[in-house]
């Protein structure tokens, strides 16, 4: 189903193939890539040459996008071979006059360039991703949660996540063990074990202390390197199995 | 059993059993390596007990270690509620069978049984 497409564009001088991965689950055996000719700037991104092949191509390729500014996490993908925002990823930095895009790994495929996120979203709800205490700054003489910047500082950084699922999508664990919690949730998970607000630390230990939790990370690493938010979670996992081990308190 | 406890198990069969070989290859290294392959040395090194018992306690770390790390590897081919039961208690029963195996051998070793 390979096919050449070029938008006519007088005033760009520079151009990339962009190769879009088509593939729908209810009609195709097998994922095919269609290819359109898009003129770019320095500063166009992935997603819109994509958007500009809806406009001028092929209105039918199915994309989720919704900020364009790395806020929403919709419209990770995998850009020549590593996953990553298409927003948040300008063609020029890529160095190539090939860009190939296809849906991220470790998903199921809704159509061509759009995954379910289910199995993340669900993951993330089982890890309690909310402050777990039984009090509430609601009772009559309570003020808010107080915390110094030390405090804060235990877990900002992972509290940056956009839930895009660009790590889960470059986990190796997860390519094979379809049980496994994944690195958004482990993130997660220890971004409110940290937060000296939260009181739930040892029910949401005990959620991800399971044969398919925490201890099936092999640190490869990937997730980390491919977070657009550098919310490492690799490191998140690490410092919560530290917990785990009783190093830490 | 929770995971975190066998995998602290995991973690230090490995250290234990690192301490332990390092004792067993100096050990060996008190002669050289040919005749350290001898039978009558490798019997020898069985009748005295205290080198038997770190033989056969290098026999359990290992057994624990390598058969844990096994079940893992296979818990992360495949999912499934029955397979995953296979899995561990059919790792469990040979990390059983391979240590009374190996205590078999040692112990007849050491009362002059073979």
């Amino acid at each position: 189903m390979a096919q050449v497409s070029s938008i006519a564009d007088d005033q760009s001088s520079k151009s990339i193939t962009l190769r879009i991965a088509r593939y729908n689950p209810e009609k195709d055996s097998e994922r095919q890539f269609m290819e359109f000719t898009v003129p770019y700037e320095k500063w166009t991104t992935v997603l819109e040459a994509i958007l500009d092949v809806k406009k001028h191509f092929d209105h039918s390729v199915a994309v989720r996008y919704s900020c364009r500014q790395a806020t929403c996490g919709s419209c990770g993908m995998i850009i020549n071979g590593k996953p990553r925002l298409a927003c948040f990823t300008k063609i020029s930095e890529l160095d190539s006059n090939i860009v190939t895009v296809e849906p991220m790994n470790n998903f199921p495929i809704i159509r061509d360039l759009a995954v379910k996120f289910e199995r993340l979203f669900d993951t993330h709800h089982k890890i309690k991703p909310y402050l777990d205490r039984d009090d509430t700054e609601l009772e009559s003489d309570a003020k808010e949660f107080l915390q110094s910047p030390e405090e804060l500082e235990q877990y900002i950084q992972f509290a940056n996540c956009i839930k895009c699922g660009l790590c889960n999508s470059a986990c190796p664990t997860m390519a094979t063990d379809s049980s496994f919690v994944g690195p958004q949730a482990l993130a997660q998970a220890y971004r409110y074990v940290a937060d000296s607000r939260d009181k739930g630390k040892d029910s949401r230990l005990k959620i991800i202390d399971d044969s398919h939790g925490i201890w099936r990370c092999h640190f490869a690493g990937s997730c980390s390197q491919v977070c657009p938010k550098g919310v490492d979670p690799a490191m998140g996992i690490q410092l919560l199995r530290g917990y785990m081990l009783g190093f830490r308190s | 059993m929770r995971e975190s406890t066998i995998m602290k198990i995991h973690y230090g069969t490995a250290l234990a059993a690192v301490a332990l070989v390092a004792v067993h290859i100096l050990m060996r290294m008190t002669m050289n390596f040919a005749d350290s392959l001898e039978y009558e040395t490798v019997l020898a090194n069985y009748k005295f007990i205290p080198y038997a018992i770190m033989l056969e306690l290098i026999l359990v770390l290992l057994s624990i270690h390598g058969f844990n790390g096994l079940r893992v590897i296979l818990l992360e081919l495949k999912q499934g509620r029955m397979y995953e039961k296979a899995v561990s208690y059919g790792c469990l029963a040979a990390m059983f069978g391979l240590i009374a195996y190996g205590s078999r051998t040692i112990i007849m070793t050491n009362m002059g049984m073979v």
